[in-house]
This record gives structure tokens, C-alpha cells and sequence, in this order.
């Protein structure tokens, strides 16, 4: 039987390269795709600790459904905001976005 | 036990609220095209354009009518008697007398929001969209009461979503302004980020404790993975209310946001955030369990840095609203200080902060609105010889900057004060006095901005104008609570007596 440990490794490599890839990316729908990423290895983490850990019932399955539903949401407007920023600017690199600094 | 549709009248001010939100929705549907009609022909017939006119004003006054009514309804059903915790659903929702005040004021705040914003959504660039501001703007607001109300960590959650999705919304609202996209894109990135980094630290809380509910994870061992969720839970917690390590989208969001929005933003969302933070502290990391240590030492770095970088930044600022959101941050630390040591008096002195704090915010960002409206100006310099043409703007600006800096008369005198109190009966001396400390140099920023308004020449100062009955109305609800919140004593009062019986 695979033990817990190898899931949790697997979801913290998920959430470092989301999170490596959120500071590194350039285009700005690279770096939501690295959010998704960290998302999805909170989402795994929930699935494994309900799965492995005898804690009964189905609160990690249930709260990764929710998530997984929000996170959809966030990125459907984060996307409209992007098609908003390209029609004004004719790109969505993250260097487009420094028109206000201090 | 069972569930049923009756549960859901435990929650009757989320109801209430979601009905409000139905309500203009709808109206917006049959106002909306009747309106543009109006106008098309407005040029043609002077008594068209007179109806249309009415019809607009309808529609700025319709929300802020049923949110007062709303307002209304859920302060007298407020709970004072001492075993009242409201719970539905299994203990998923749970509901007290200090968090219906709290909703309360919060909805003060939105009232506050929709009174200076009724010229500029009745502006031709916003007339169209003027419906959704107010629905996406109550959306928010009822996030918000979710997340203040939740029992555990999956309510919590979908709240602050809920919170934050349509926030990002209204920030990115000047569909056609740069600026306002790019404050949108920036907040919608980093609200992303801290919410995985928010529900990773949830789910390793969920492995720790094996359950999710506030009321069973009280007992959950102090480990490794436990700690870890602790750490990415209150960093989660600190993008939103945006303390120091974790401040760094609030500058170009609070520019680049329309004004009102702003204001939203700086105060009610924030505050909300505060406040949950204090339960959930509270109730799963409280002062029984050892993970209070811990988190006292965390807070106590994250309070003295967000204070003091935040006067320092506020200091060199020339734009205002850029100035406005370092001395939020800055706010933000004096509210979590509250937050220290999670005492009855701490939670009582964290809504009177707030309140105090909404009313003098609001009021400082309702002179900035207007005047941005009038002359497009947001600069410091700007602000030179305002006295000059628009003494009362000027007085009143000097009212609410005073308050933020806690001059006696003022009410932020006096929820400073309740704040240190908290925090130094709860053994907190350093911090109170490095908070103390800071206040003086808060002082110093803030007078700057009255020494532009009052003191410093200027050959083109801002043109004088009358503002309109909105911002009026704004204005002077905010220099009344401004003023009498602090003297009156039964606002605090009250709070401190819900609080006694809440925790």
C-alpha cells in the first residue's frame, strides 16, 4: 500500500513549482495556471487526509468539490479581466501591468 | 438531529440581505432599458428629460432605502440575552449579538458607499452599469456575512470567496480605464495566491485535527503539519486584511479602483477580515490551547512591522489614495492589535476600532471622491489652497484625518485608546508602547495633508463647486459619527456588554 507521506510530497512539489511559477512567469495566464496548480495540490491534500486518515466521514471530499467550484469562478474572472487588459494594451505580459508604481 | 428549509430562518440576515439583492436585481432589469430610452429622447422633450431625472434618482435612492430597512430589521432582532448562539445547519453557521452588530455596521458602511458613489454611477459612462455595482457590491456584503458567521472552515471559506470574487469585480468597474484594470489584475493575482496559500493551511488543519467544525478542532495537537497550516492560515488572512510582509497589491489596487470602491474596500472588507480572524483565533487557536504562544509571537512582529513601514511609506507618498492605503495598513495593524490576547475586551474594542474607523475613512475618501469627480485631481499638492475655495470640504477632511490620528475630541481618540487598554490588560506593554509611538508619527503624516489643504499657497487651487446631495448626506453621517461616537458612550457601551456575553 502506497503510505500518506508520498500523496503530501507529491501536493507540496504541486504547491513549490505553483508557487515557483507564480514569482518566474511572465504572461499573466501563465501565472494563473501556477495558482491553479497550488490550488489543486490543496484540493489533493484534502482527498488524500480523508482517504488515509480514518477520520469518517466525507468532509475532505466535500471541501475540495467546493473548492474546485470557486476556484473555477475566480478564473473566469480573472480571465475577463485579462481580455479586458488586452483589448487596452495588446498584451497580457506581466510587464504591461506598471503603469501605476511607488 | 435533522436539517430542513426551516434552518434557513436562523440565518435571517443572510436571507434578508439576499433578498435585497433580488430585489434590485429585478428593479435594475425594468428600470434599466426605460431609462436609456429616456435619454435618447431627453434632447428632444425638456419634460422627458425631467422624468428621467426621477427615474434616476429612484435608482440611486432604491438600494440605500432597502439596506437601511434591512439594517433596521436585523438590529432589532438583534440577540441580548447571554446563551443566545444562533446555530443552523449542523453548526456549519453561527450567529451572535456582537456579529449582528457587526453586520450592522458594515452595512452603515455600504450605505456610506452608495450615498457618494450615486453621482458618479449616474455619470453617462455608468448609467447602464449602475444596477450592477449595487447588486456586486451586496454580493460582497454577503460574503462577508457568511464568512463572519461560519462555524467551520468550509463556510469560512466560500464567505471569503464570495468576498473577494466580486470585489475584484468592482475594482476593475472603469471598464475603460487602465488603470482600473491593472488594480483589478493585480488583486485578483495576489487574492488567488493567498487564497491556495489559505486553503493549503487549511487542508494540513484538516489533516491535524481530522475535522473542520471551530468548535472540535480546539483540541488539536501541536505538531509539525498543524503549525505549517497555523503559518499559511494567518498569511492567507493577512493578504485581506493586508498587513506588512503581506501588503504588497494594496497601493496600486487602492489607485487604480475607482474611489468608492476604494473606500469598500479599505473598510469594510478589511474590517470584516479582521474580525473573523479574531474568532477563528479564538475559537480554534485560542488562549487554552498551545498554539496561542505561537501565534502571539507572530502577530507581535507582523503588528510593529506593518505600523511602522506603513508611516514610513505613508510619509513619501504624493497621490492620495496611494497615501490613503499606507495609513489603511498602518489602521490595519492598530486593529489586529486588538486581536491580541483574544479577550472580551479586545473584541469589543476591535468593533468599536472599526466603527470609528469607518466613519472617519469614509468621510476622508467622500472628500476625495468628490473632489476627483470635480477636478480630477488626487495629488497632495493638489489639495494646496483648498481652504481658499471650499473651507467646508477642507473642515470636514480635517475632521476625519484627525480622528484617523486619534486627536482627543475625535472619536479615533477614543478607540485607540479602547485598543491599547485591551491590548496592555492582556500584557502587551512593548507593543502598546511601539504602537504609541507610531501614533505620533501618524500624526505628523496626516497633518501634512492639512497643512496642504490650509497653510501651503497655491496660484490654480481647486475650483470651488458644490457637491452633490449624496455626498452631502455621506459626509454628514460620517462627521456625525465622527463625532459622537466617541462622546456618546453607549455605542461602546453596548459592544462591550454583546461582547461579554460572547466569548
Amino acid at each position: 500500500m502506497i503510505q500518506i507521506e508520498y500523496m503530501l510530497i507529491i501536493s507540496a512539489v504541486m504547491m513549490c513549482a505553483g508557487i515557483f511559477g507564480f514569482i518566474t512567469r511572465r504572461s499573466t495566464l501563465a501565472v494563473l495556471l501556477s495558482i491553479e496548480l497550488m490550488l489543486n495540490s490543496a484540493d489533493l491534500n484534502f482527498a488524500v487526509f480523508n482517504r488515509m486518515c480514518n477520520f469518517g466521514g466525507n468532509e475532505g471530499y466535500l471541501f475540495s468539490v467546493f473548492a474546485i467550484a470557486i476556484a473555477a469562478a475566480e478564473s473566469a474572472v480573472a480571465i475577463a479581466i485579462m481580455i479586458n487588459i488586452y483589448r487596452m494594451l495588446k498584451g497580457i505580459q506581466v510587464d504591461k501591468l506598471e503603469k501605476m508604481k511607488g | 438531529m435533522t436539517i430542513d428549509y426551516s434552518q434557513f430562518l436562523s440565518m435571517s440576515e443572510e436571507v434578508s440581505l439576499l433578498a435585497v439583492v433580488l430585489v434590485l436585481f429585478i428593479a435594475d432589469l425594468f428600470t434599466c432599458g426605460k431609462e436609456e430610452r429616456a435619454l435618447a429622447c431627453a434632447t428632444a422633450d425638456g419634460a422627458e428629460a425631467c422624468g428621467c431625472s426621477c427615474c434616476g434618482h429612484m435608482r440611486a435612492l432604491l438600494p440605500v432605502v432597502l439596506l437601511l430597512a434591512q439594517t433596521i430589521f436585523i438590529l432589532c432582532n438583534i440577540s441580548t440575552d447571554a446563551q443566545a448562539v444562533n446555530t443552523a445547519f449542523g453548526g456549519m453557521y453561527e450567529s451572535t449579538g456582537m456579529m449582528t452588530a457587526l453586520k450592522a455596521t458594515l452595512n452603515v458602511g455600504a450605505i456610506i458607499v452608495f450615498l457618494m458613489s450615486s453621482k458618479w454611477l449616474g455619470a453617462a459612462e455608468n448609467r447602464i452599469k449602475q444596477g450592477e455595482f449595487y447588486t456586486v457590491t451586496l454580493f460582497t456584503l454577503l460574503g462577508m456575512y457568511f464568512m463572519i458567521s461560519s462555524g467551520h472552515f468550509l463556510m469560512f471559506f466560500i464567505g471569503l470567496e464570495l468576498a473577494s470574487i466580486p470585489m475584484t469585480a468592482l475594482i476593475a468597474y472603469d471598464k475603460k480605464r487602465t488603470e482600473s484594470a491593472e488594480a483589478g489584475a493585480k488583486f485578483i493575482l495576489l487574492a488567488l495566491f493567498s487564497a491556495a496559500l489559505l486553503l493549503y493551511g487549511i487542508s494540513l488543519l484538516y489533516g491535524a485535527a481530522g475535522t473542520l467544525y471551530f468548535s472540535k478542532m480546539a483540541s488539536m495537537p501541536v505538531n509539525l503539519l498543524s503549525i505549517l497550516g497555523l503559518v499559511l492560515f494567518i498569511s492567507g488572512m493577512g493578504f485581506k486584511i493586508s498587513l506588512v510582509p503581506f501588503h504588497l497589491w494594496t497601493a496600486d489596487t487602492y489607485e487604480g479602483a475607482p474611489t468608492p470602491v476604494t473606500a469598500f474596500l479599505s473598510v469594510i472588507s478589511k474590517g470584516s477580515a479582521a474580525f473573523v480572524l479574531f474568532t477563528i483565533l479564538a475559537k480554534v487557536f485560542g488562549a487554552g490551547s498551545g498554539f496561542f504562544g505561537l501565534w502571539s509571537v507572530g502577530f507581535f512582529w507582523i503588528i510593529v512591522v506593518s505600523i511602522t513601514v506603513a508611516n514610513l511609506f505613508a510619509i513619501r507618498q504624493k497621490n492620495l489614495k496611494r497615501f490613503m492605503a499606507f495609513s489603511a495598513i498602518s489602521q490595519a495593524g492598530y486593529l489586529v492589535l486588538a486581536v491580541m490576547g483574544v479577550t472580551e475586551q479586545g473584541m469589543a474594542a476591535l468593533v468599536f476600532y472599526l466603527l470609528v474607523y469607518l466613519a472617519a475613512n469614509l468621510g476622508a475618501f467622500a472628500v476625495i471622491h468628490v473632489i476627483e469627480q470635480n477636478s480630477g485631481k488626487v495629488g497632495i499638492d493638489d489639495y494646496n489652497g483648498l481652504y481658499q475655495t471650499n473651507p467646508k470640504l477642507a473642515f470636514l477632511m480635517t475632521l476625519c484625518l484627525f480622528s484617523l490620528a486619534g486627536i482627543p475630541p475625535f472619536a479615533g481618540f477614543f478607540s485607540k485608546f479602547f485598543v491599547f487598554m485591551a491590548a496592555f490588560n492582556a500584557g502587551y506593554y512593548l507593543l502598546v508602547f511601539i504602537a504609541l509611538v507610531n501614533t505620533v508619527i501618524s500624526l505628523y503624516y496626516y497633518l501634512l495633508i492639512v497643512k496642504a489643504m490650509y497653510i501651503q499657497k497655491n496660484d490654480a487651487p481647486i475650483a470651488t463647486f458644490t457637491s452633490d446631495c449624496g455626498t452631502r448626506a455621506a459626509l454628514v453621517l460620517c462627521t456625525i459619527g465622527v463625532i459622537l461616537l466617541g462622546i456618546v458612550s453607549a455605542f461602546y457601551d453596548g459592544l462591550s456588554h454583546l461582547a461579554g456575553i460572547t466569548l
